[in-house]
């Protein structure tokens, strides 16, 4: 019981990533008819918005001290970091502890900067292409973006710790009755899983809810009658990309705390998001959803020894690398729309 | 009729073409070496000015960072060898063989390819190289499974390769080559380093929990590990296998503390192990308590640009590594100031390994006179030299894996700058670290006989 507790907790926060990134793709397909390969590396962008708040952060004004030396026995140069020069040292420690949440507000006005360039850019001249010259435009914009990054920040993994009031782990086991540390999760990964549900939602409800997504999802239905109506609706469209690129964007920038980013985190995700997309149904946005959450609780679950070595029996060895490809199989041969799809999406 | 054109067009290119096209173009790309062979008494000697090196390092990739350090090492060393700079390790090397007139009179000129840290990338950015390029010698790379393909490569094209940073153990031991060499230490090295300590700090009466990468350098060092830690009183409770893809590794780490485990041994490198440490440290494993034991976290491996990757995360574990530039000898306070002006920070372990390797490879030359391949495997085996970092230090005949000192290194409480992340524990005498030549660890494979190619 224990251990299964443990692999949907562990299975919720991997699929929170899959369900935002995969959400971004499905909307971006669903409006703009674009398969867009260059998704990770906006999650990527996101992550590294969480690196450039540290390092903005982390500019510090130098001042030599004569009394200690550095290791070639120089004097040796201290940094003070300007916030803590400017604002006190209680209030700068607390922005550097802080950088990860506070850069959503980096992440924000980049992401839909990125998104509308993007968009404006080059994925507009690719709408009519067929979608093998999206795939390889956007796939090429991804290395690019990748090597951008790579060359300002390097290759290693950059460390960016959530605030120190979040490291460490709730013990679930002592809640339900189980011994302590039976079943435990870190904190950060359940503000995680919070966090997607609230952006999750909210993109639900923009949709459901408001005039805009009214018309954006009219415009996903009918373009050509929305566009008859008179109403913009590329611009919409448009906004819309940036809105994608933003989710990712936000996903990118909440994840960093998980795994220290590298250049290459993008690149990691893209595939099993693009699987998520296919499985869920090409366009459907709560398939998008489902299929994130499914697939990452399954892949957490792929991971147990006791499940590798039954299927180590089966001739299916290294099960946790290609459950999630194994369940899109069957998914498609026996749904060949995915969980969600919808007649007519990808099938002309 | 476009399709039209098409069918003539492939009408036209026979079987019979196509064999006479490929006959000349196999002809066409056969004539270097029908040319060459029969001049040249081994792989590109060398007849003009100067000598070319091939420095094999991963420019692209997920240790793209190790690899530009490794390359500013070996452009410090031909700086070095061409009588440029202070000569660094030269002055403390104990060899006087080299004369900073290049090697064997010969200006010191390189290549570099990249290996991507893929096998197949690494093989063929050798192979150009040695083959368009005239490199006599490939040395450099920053994973086992590269080091292992391209000493294979070098022995069959008859070249020598001085190993950059490999720790398998397989590396001088089932896969050996008589044509390849490594300075820098392996697995068993790191468990007899590392194993002591541990009972010393954390007590004999221990339950490992291993997490290890799937290939054939996490195979060795788990082996080692668990072998040395059991040798001292250790259990083990368990060994999962990690794909090397993993990014996430909370869903392998979970389980641990039910596990009845008292200490997590990552036998991970790179991103994996930054990635590991980080998900355990979130698990908040480090502040447990089990068996009535604080919980424990070993990582057998360092380098300090993990170190530097894995910020908080890695202060108090304890780790092993090959070289530190913290050392106090005279060899690796020169190598630190040379390469410190040079680049503005400190060396890495990986840094000091290829200089230290291309030192001894123009030293060879030099003791040797000449740059057959053969020549140089004989210079080396047996060799007992000091100076380059590391003490007195012995490039075994059997084996060709040099025998030294081993660090044990921890992660430091108050770093005073982003380059201290460690500090040094102990230094391992290499009498502790030793082992023979036909251990069951490195059996299976053969040294065989060196090629000079051509």
């Amino acid at each position: 019981m224990d251990q299964f507790l443990l692999q949907v907790l562990n299975g919720l926060d991997k699929g929170s990533a899959y369900a935002l990134i995969a959400l971004g793709l499905t909307l971006i397909f669903g409006t703009l008819g674009v398969v867009n390969f260059a998704h990770g590396a906006l999650f990527m962008v996101g992550a590294f918005c969480a690196v450039s708040m540290q390092k903005i952060f982390e500019i510090s004004k130098i001042t030599i001290d004569a009394t200690k030396t550095d290791f070639l026995g120089n004097p040796l140069k201290v940094k003070t970091p300007y916030v803590i020069e400017w604002f006190g040292e209680s209030a700068g420690n607390a922005m550097i502890n802080w950088s990860v949440p506070l850069a959503i507000l980096l992440a924000i006005p980049v992401m839909l900067l990125v998104g509308y360039i993007m968009e404006r850019g080059l994925i507009k001249h690719f709408y009519k292409r067929p979608h093998a010259d999206q795939i390889l435009v956007t796939f090429g914009l991804a290395i690019v973006i990748q090597e951008i990054v790579k060359a300002s920040y390097g290759a290693n993994p950059i460390p960016t710790p959530a605030p120190s009031q979040f490291v460490g782990s709730f013990d679930f086991g002592v809640l339900l009755g189980m011994d302590p540390n039976a079943v435990i999760y870190p904190y950060w990964r359940l503000i995680y899983f919070a966090f997607s549900a609230v952006i999750i939602s909210a993109v639900f409800a923009f949709l459901r809810f408001t005039t805009f997504g009214m018309v954006v999802r009219a415009g996903m239905a009918d373009r050509e009658t929305v566009g008859l109506l008179g109403i913009n609706i590329d611009r919409r469209f448009t906004l819309m990309f940036g809105a994608a690129a933003a989710v990712a964007g936000l996903a990118g920038v909440m994840y960093t705390p998980i795994n220290s980013p590298n250049y290459h985190m993008g690149m990691d995700f893209l595939v099993l998001s693009f699987v998520v997309v296919v499985v869920g149904g090409m366009g459907s946005l709560p398939g998008a959803v489902l299929a994130g959450f499914m697939l990452g609780i399954l892949e957490s679950f792929a991971s147990m020894n006791a499940v590798k070595e039954f299927f180590e029996m089966l001739y299916l060895p290294s099960i946790d690398q290609i459950i999630i490809y194994l369940v899109a199989i069957i998914v498609l041969l026996t749904r060949p729309r995915g969980l969600m799809g919808k007649a007519g999406v990808m099938e002309e | 009729m476009r399709p039209d054109l098409g069918r003539i067009t492939m009408s036209n290119f026979t079987r019979r073409g196509l064999l006479k096209t490929g006959a000349v173009a196999g002809a066409g790309l056969a004539m270097p070496t029908l040319i060459t062979s029969p001049l040249a008494a081994y792989t590109n000697e060398p007849t003009g000015g100067s000598v070319t090196l091939g420095f094999n390092v991963p420019q692209t990739g997920p240790y793209a960072d190790e690899g530009a350090d490794e390359l500013r090492a070996y452009q410090l060393a031909v700086e070095h060898l061409n009588g440029g700079g202070d000569g660094g390790m030269m002055n403390t090397f104990s060899s006087k063989a080299l004369k900073g007139n290049g090697i064997l009179g010969k200006k010191v000129e390189y290549v570099t390819g990249d290996t991507q840290t893929k096998s197949d990338a690494a093989r063929a950015s050798a192979k150009s190289m040695i083959e368009k390029d005239g490199a006599i010698m490939i040395t450099g790379g920053s994973s086992s499974g590269v080091a292992v393909a391209v000493q294979g490569l070098c022995q069959e094209a008859g070249v020598i390769f001085m190993a950059g940073l490999t720790h398998s153990n397989d590396t001088t031991g089932k896969d050996k080559k008589a044509n390849g060499f490594r300075h820098f230490f392996n697995g068993y090295m790191s468990g007899a380093a590392l194993a002591p300590v541990l009972a010393k700090e954390y007590g004999t009466d221990r339950r490992a929990y291993h997490l290890t990468a799937d290939y054939t350098w996490g195979w060795t060092q788990q082996e080692s590990i668990q072998q040395a830690t059991e040798a001292k009183g250790w259990s083990t409770v368990n060994n999962v296998l990690t794909p090397l893809a993993t990014t996430d590794f909370s869903s392998y780490i979970a389980p641990v503390l039910n596990s009845g485990a008292d200490v997590l041994v990552l036998n991970h490198y790179g991103g994996n192990m930054v990635n590991s440490l980080t998900n355990a440290v979130q698990f908040g494993l480090r502040d447990k308590q089990v068996n009535g034991k604080n919980f424990e976290i070993v990582v057998p491996l360092y380098s300090e640009l993990m170190a530097k990757g894995a910020g908080e995360n890695i202060k108090g574990i304890l780790g092993s590594t090959n070289w530190s530039w913290t050392l106090g000898d005279d060899g690796t306070k020169a190598f630190v100031k040379a390469f410190g002006e040079k680049y503005g920070f400190p060396p890495s372990n990986a840094a000091q390994t290829v200089y230290a390797q291309t030192l001894l490879y123009a030293d060879a030359c030099e003791r040797a006179g000449t740059f057959n391949p053969c020549g140089i495997a004989e210079a080396l085996e047996g060799f007992e030299f000091d100076g380059l970092g590391n003490g007195p230090t012995l490039y075994r005949k059997e084996d060709h894996q040099c025998f030294k000192d081993v660090l044990v290194m921890k992660g430091k409480d108050n770093p005073t700058n982003e380059y201290d992340a460690l500090e040094i524990v102990e230094v391992t005498p290499r009498a502790q670290v030793e082992y023979a030549p036909d251990h069951p660890m490195f059996a299976g494979g053969d040294l065989g006989q060196c090629n000079p190619g051509a």
